[in-house]
């Protein structure tokens, strides 16, 4: 195989991801014009070896040589990049859901820089040859799994690649898709045998139909060749021998094949599960369709079926966590409630993805189950003892299930769910992801729970080796049971052969033509792809590529309703919180007097409080024990003491003192209440002056105070136009923040990854749409100031938008600097609150000045955007300001962006690690 | 049966603890929370005339005006800026300067003779906080100077009331005090939804919820368990911090019962979780619940009367904000640790949070079981 020419080399590649390590000085030549594949179990490394040659993963250590040149180099990557196509793993992970089949596919033509026309011809050939052309504009989400791996295969080949590489593409999908998935994968082998295709795969028969191998477990390729050769080596039939046959000695430990008993009376007596006519439906989507079976004691039944076929909600319904829309379901002759907890105590259940506690040790965990299900507590550590022997756990009881082997993280599931003697074990799809030794062992413990113990098992898989050793099974599919028997008999029914002969046979009897074409029975076409084959050298900067980057987001904005309305209306709810929320207006402050010298003179000091819009005056004080009591529980804000002989002592030209007493507790409102005593003590005392017959002799100077900009000063006025550049920089940056985390999380990021789009297409690309919402948040803010608010605009209309573009383009570019340094949604949110709020509120002159602060809060106000734009926001509504009064502000607030996008760009990484 | 509900939920409580040990981001947020974050936002927050900007334009340029110029200085006024009178315009434009004082030409001769001149001050009205209280200042200054300058100039003064305020409970007017204990409250309310909610996410994202559903377990006691397992939490958290923090380190002085004040906060406890849990009945992922968890805190915590007094919101608001707990909360902590208040006080907002929070957990519960069962997939 050296003579081969070899698409792909790699040459002592080791990956780790913090102390994993994924792969271990791995060193592979991968022949080109061929099919090739890696097989083995689930976390062994075969996605990160394929993530490296597709260039979505960086190297870091060896070289990885693909399509003539090393991946390490950006440059040689930038230029294969329009050569390789990627699919990764998980039902359609690089499709958009919410957008349409003909729009993903849309999207990645115009990512590679195709015409209209050549676009047109593609999508249209490429749906006709996988059967979507019916479903055009259905949205990718609402697919079924096969459908979406089919269309996920069309956004890969739309650029027509040379090198195809699809990781574990028919996971999870039902064994007609998948045939039908393959045979579509050879007639496009036939028409370009120059393409190479590099594949992974969990199921060991389809490996059979390759023409190269590599078989890798724990993070090492075990074996390469072809099948045959792979299979003469171990001296075995079957691939899935051959595996096992090559783990080494100690992993294999004893393994045998699991024989099972036959039951030990032929028919099962009494049904233990029953369900007649089950149906669930969310809203007009049915997921089961009137299903109807039973289930004998001591039986093993199996669902077998692809994802989303309506299993699992099955099982959900039987256990009660889903109440059933149609139809009854009985366990143990008694309807299952949801509330019948007795039925529970003898279920055992297990779900399909590991749900255990993390944080709990195999001994806690198996304690928590055993105490909440009632097993008497002097049997608790004989029973967590003999369970974990059953089991295989006595060593790893003080273990957290975090550092076990994925398949023994599926035995303590499967003890936690049989530590209270349970009549009943439902299990969803137990094994998924298990590598074939531990999944013998694993139907060893079932096939002694049920034939020693008499338990019923009712279990689901997708593994027909699996289905085979129950005692009966159904076919499920699209939410109907298809048929059911027992395994030989099913066989028998649809014609000999394998138990997956069979399961297509009757999926082809069900599936109407017009749901599935049966793209199979079409006869290949006969034009030859387009040979366009001019690669477009991927140049370095693309406005086509960037508004294909805007168009995509803002069409997923528009169709994430949840987002666009917390997005709009939370601007608005906000704007009324913090408009009114934070107010400096104090009025109807509750006030009382104890007039102890009751005179013309005390009435009428008291009579400007009372007077006043600010106070509003309570019952008169009794005394001062009546003053304590009432300032502490609350009711007084203020308390004016009047002495006795104040009157006389005025009238004698002498100065009387009159008390006061301020409710401190809240600083501010005391700060407040003092500042409105004073402003009225001094306006009686001119009065007063002005009053004396002698009217010269009055006070020698006075301030004339004017309030300019807000001349009633009101706290609305001060605070709408503050409150706009606030929420302007928290929701756009939020809302920028998530769209990149977002990829980063359901995995649509490795298009960038993968593509020759550059980041800074990506980042603008992806920041139009949210400076569009940002300003249109503007605009509404400003309407509902000028109306709802009647806080009047004095300045330049045209240079407060102009200022709120610059602004917003400035905000949602923080967003995504942001989002260029955090990985999940959670932190993105926790950053952009921290990053936005605090320095927003505090240093920006909301509420002091940038100019009384101190520190490093001092400079963080001038650097910080909103600092700026905050002065033009003020400027403009208050103070009738222009371009001209506030350059300064608009040319920091332009010389902010570059540096933030500079920043951003230099932060986000091309590849993961 | 009542027996079992009290095992189970304890059995459930412990688990909670089990987890809270393990996540040692979630451990340190609330340790943060409770030392650090309370002890800055009581010395960031700044006194509310700190370094308040001034600029002086002194036309009389006499022995009284600079008597004037020389009476405004630090803490509360940066130095004055001897300005142009169109420097300061421009300065009040582009906000270098909040204040900005006239002294008009012959001034000092005018005071002199009797005429009673104005000065003329200008205030940037749009910075609230600093316009309303440095007003106040300015004016008391500058009118202490210029009696004092009459004084000694021997001319004759009008019938003069002096005003001696005091204020009670906080006799300094210290932002520390206020600070602290606000931000203790603030962080209680946050806290407890967000431990109690995100772990129901997180339970519901890991599938474990759904372990305990199909378990002889009922919805109450999966609630109760988070109730007074997180809620213990904070409330053994903030008492530590009440006193080692506020009371210790801070040195603010508690005039109220403190063992009352945490028996208030017990029962607001009960109050958040049950409406963090509500909330993670709502939300469909970690993110919506963030967004969601943004969208009700901040109407909580700046409309409860903690951030700005309810007598200056609107009618409606004001209203509306009676149904939230922290509303009910600020009362009773200002007046248990303010102004010393006993039970004979405090018992109608307690009152008040215990129906507050029956009713969320009520809600909770009903949507409880739906909310998981109605998830597809």
């Amino acid at each position: 195989m050296s003579a081969q020419r070899a698409v792909a080399q790699l040459d002592a590649i080791t990956h780790r991801y913090g102390k994993t390590v994924a792969l271990d000085a791995v060193t592979l030549d991968i022949p080109a014009g061929s099919m090739a594949g890696l097989i083995g179990p689930d976390g062994v490394g075969k996605s990160t070896l394929l993530g490296l040659v597709a260039g979505a993963r960086r190297v870091q250590t060896g070289t990885v040589r693909v399509l003539e040149g090393n991946m390490s180099s950006a440059a040689h990557r930038r230029d294969v990049c329009s050569r390789i196509a990627y699919m990764p793993q998980g039902l359609g992970k690089n499709l958009y859901p919410t957008l349409s089949v003909n729009e993903n596919l849309q999207f990645f033509g115009r990512l590679f820089g195709q015409t209209r026309q050549q676009r047109q011809q593609r999508i249209s050939e490429l749906l006709e040859d996988t059967g979507l052309a019916a479903f055009r504009q259905r949205q990718a989400g609402k697919l079924s799994g096969g459908m979406k791996q089919k269309l996920a295969l069309c956004c890969a080949l739309i650029h027509d690649p040379d090198l195809l590489i699809l990781d574990e593409p028919t996971t999870g999908v039902d064994p007609l898709s998948r045939r039908r998935f393959w045979d579509l994968i050879d007639r496009i082998r036939a028409r370009r045998p120059g393409m190479s295709i590099l594949t992974a795969t969990a199921y060991m028969e389809e490996a059979e139909r390759f023409d190269y191998l590599a078989v890798m477990d724990a993070s090492k390729v075990l074996a390469t060749g072809s099948p045959a050769e792979i299979r003469a080596a171990t001296r075995t039939e079957r691939l899935e021998e051959a595996f096992i046959a090559l783990l080494p000695a100690e992993r294999r430990g004893g393994h045998r094949e699991p024989v099972i008993s036959p039951p030990t009376s032929s028919t099962f007596d009494a049904p233990a599960i029953e369900a007649h006519g089950l149906t669930k439906r969310f809203g007009d989507f049915v997921a089961v369709d009137h299903v109807d079976f039973s289930i004998g004691t001591g039986e093993i039944f199996g669902f077998l079926g692809s994802n989303g076929c309506g299993k699992t909600t099955t099982m959900k319904m039987l256990t009660g966590l889903t109440p059933a829309s149609e139809g009854t379901a009985r366990l143990f002759d008694k309807p299952v409630a949801a509330n019948d907890l007795d039925t529970r105590r003898r279920v055992g259940y297990m779900s399909q993805s590991f749900s255990l506690y993390t944080e709990l040790t195999v001994r806690q965990n198996l304690r928590l189950h055993a105490r909440l299900f009632e097993v008497p507590a002097e049997h608790i550590n004989a029973r967590i003892a003999q369970t974990a022997g059953q089991f295989g756990l006595t060593e790893q009881l003080d273990d957290l299930p975090e550092t076990l082997p994925l398949g023994m993280r599926q035995r303590l599931s499967l003890a936690v769910a049989v530590i209270h003697r349970p009549e009943i074990l439902i299990l969803d799809e137990p094994t998924s992801g298990v590598d074939p030794v531990a999944r013998d062992r694993f139907w060893e413990l079932l096939i002694d729970l049920s034939r020693r113990e008499r338990v019923t098992i009712f279990i689901s898989t997708h593994f027909m080796n699996e289905a085979e050793r129950c005692d009966r099974i159904s076919f499920m599919h699209a939410g109907r049971v298809l048929a059911s028997g027992a395994p030989r008999e099913l066989i028998r029914a649809h014609g000999g052969g394998t138990l997956e002969d069979a399961f297509v046979s009757c999926l082809e009897q069900a599936s109407e033509p017009a749901s599935e074409p049966l793209s199979a029975a079409r006869p290949a076409p006969a034009q030859p792809v387009p040979s366009d084959r001019r690669h477009l050298s991927a140049s370095r900067f693309s406005l086509r590529r960037l508004l294909t980057y805007a168009r995509r987001e803002s069409m997923e904005l528009r169709r994430d309703p949840v987002r666009l309305t917390l997005a709009m209306l939370g601007t608005f709810v906000l704007m009324f919180i913090i408009g009114y929320g934070i107010s400096m207006d104090v009025e109807d402050l509750r006030f009382a007097a104890l007039d102890q010298d009751q005179t013309v003179a005390s009435r009428d000091y008291l009579q400007q409080f009372s007077g006043s819009r600010y106070f509003k005056q309570a019952a008169p004080i009794a005394n001062h024990a009546d003053l304590d009591r009432r300032m502490r529980s609350g009711e007084l804000s203020l308390a004016i003491e009047i002495p006795p002989g104040y009157g006389r002592e005025l009238d004698a030209g002498r100065t009387p003192q009159v008390g006061v007493w301020v409710d401190g507790a809240m600083p501010l409102r005391a700060e407040t209440i003092l500042g409105y005593l004073q402003g009225l003590h001094i306006g009686y005392l001119v009065e007063l002056a002005r009053r004396q017959p002698i009217a010269a002799a009055s006070s020698p100077a006075s301030v004339a105070t004017r309030y300019r900009y807000n001349p009633e000063v009101r706290s609305l006025d001060a605070m709408v136009p503050a409150v706009i550049p606030l929420l302007l920089i928290f929701i756009p940056a939020m809302l920028s923040a998530l769209g990149v985390v977002r990829e980063k999380e359901l995995g649509s990021i490795l298009n960038f990854y993968t593509t020759p789009v550059t980041r800074l297409e990506f980042l603008v690309g992806k920041q139009l749409p949210y400076i569009g919402l940002g300003l249109f948040n503007f605009g509404m803010m400003v309407l509902a100031a000028v109306t709802v608010f009647a806080v009047p605009m004095k300045g330049s209309a045209l240079a407060l938008t102009l200022a709120a573009v610059l602004y917003i383009t400035c905000a949602t570019s923080y967003g995504l600097l942001i989002s260029a340094f955090t990985n999940s949604q959670i932190a993105a949110i926790f950053a952009a609150a921290l990053g936005t709020l605090i320095p927003a509120i505090q240093f920006a002159g909301l509420l002091n000045p940038v100019s009384s602060l101190q520190g490093p809060g001092a400079v963080i106000g001038q650097l910080y955007p909103t600092t700026h734009f905050l002065a033009i926001s003020r400027g403009v509504f208050s103070k009738s300001l222009g371009f001209a009064d506030l350059r300064g502000e608009f040319i920091a607030l332009a010389a902010t962006l570059p540096c933030i996008a500079v920043l951003s760009v230099a932060l986000l990484r091309k590849q993961a690690k | 049966m009542i027996a079992r509900t009290l095992r189970n939920t304890w059995q459930l409580g412990l688990k909670e603890f089990r987890s809270l040990y393990r996540d040692r981001t979630l451990l340190f947020l609330i340790a943060w929370a409770f030392t650090v974050g309370i002890y800055t936002a009581a010395r960031a927050q700044p006194e509310t005339l700190n370094a308040a900007p001034l600029a002086i334009v002194d036309e009389d340029q006499s022995q009284l005006s600079s008597r004037i110029v020389g009476a405004f200085y630090p803490p509360y006024f940066r130095s004055p800026e001897m300005v142009s009178m169109h420097e300061a315009d421009r300065g009040l434009d582009s906000g270098n300067y909040t204040f900005s004082l006239d002294i008009p030409p012959h001034f000092e001769r005018d005071v002199l003779a009797g005429r009673n001149p104005a000065l003329q001050l200008n205030v940037d009205a749009t910075r609230l906080s600093q316009a309303l209280v440095g007003t106040g200042y300015v004016e008391a200054i500058v009118d202490r100077e210029v009696m004092e300058f009459a004084k000694r100039q021997q001319l004759a003064s009008t019938p003069q009331i002096d005003l001696v305020p005091r204020l009670m409970f906080n006799q300094i007017g210290s932002h520390v005090w206020f600070g602290s204990v606000m931000e203790l409250i603030n962080n209680v309310t946050l806290l407890s939804i967000v431990l109690a909610g995100a772990a129901l996410i997180r339970e519901r994202e890991h599938g474990t919820v759904e372990h305990l559903l199909v378990m002889p377990l009922r919805p109450l006691e999966i609630m109760l368990a988070k109730v007074w397992s997180m809620g213990l939490v904070v409330l053994v958290t903030a008492a530590l911090s009440l006193y080692l923090i506020v009371q210790g380190l801070l040195q603010v002085p508690i005039s109220g019962s403190v063992p009352l004040f945490l028996a208030g906060t017990a029962l607001h406890l009960f109050a958040t979780t049950a409406l963090g849990i509500f909330l993670g009945t709502v939300a469909r992922s970690m993110p919506q619940f963030g967004l969601l968890m943004i969208m009700v805190l901040l109407p909580l915590q700046i409309l409860s009367g903690g951030t700005t007094p309810r007598e200056s919101m609107p009618d409606a608001v004001a209203t509306l904000m009676l149904a939230a707990p922290t509303t009910h909360f600020v009362e009773m902590a200002q007046a248990i640790l303010y102004r010393g208040a006993g039970l004979d006080v405090v018992w109608r907002p307690m009152l008040c949070i215990l129906a507050i929070g029956g009713t969320f957990f009520g809600i909770a519960l009903s949507r409880f079981r739906r909310s998981i069962a109605d998830m597809q997939t």
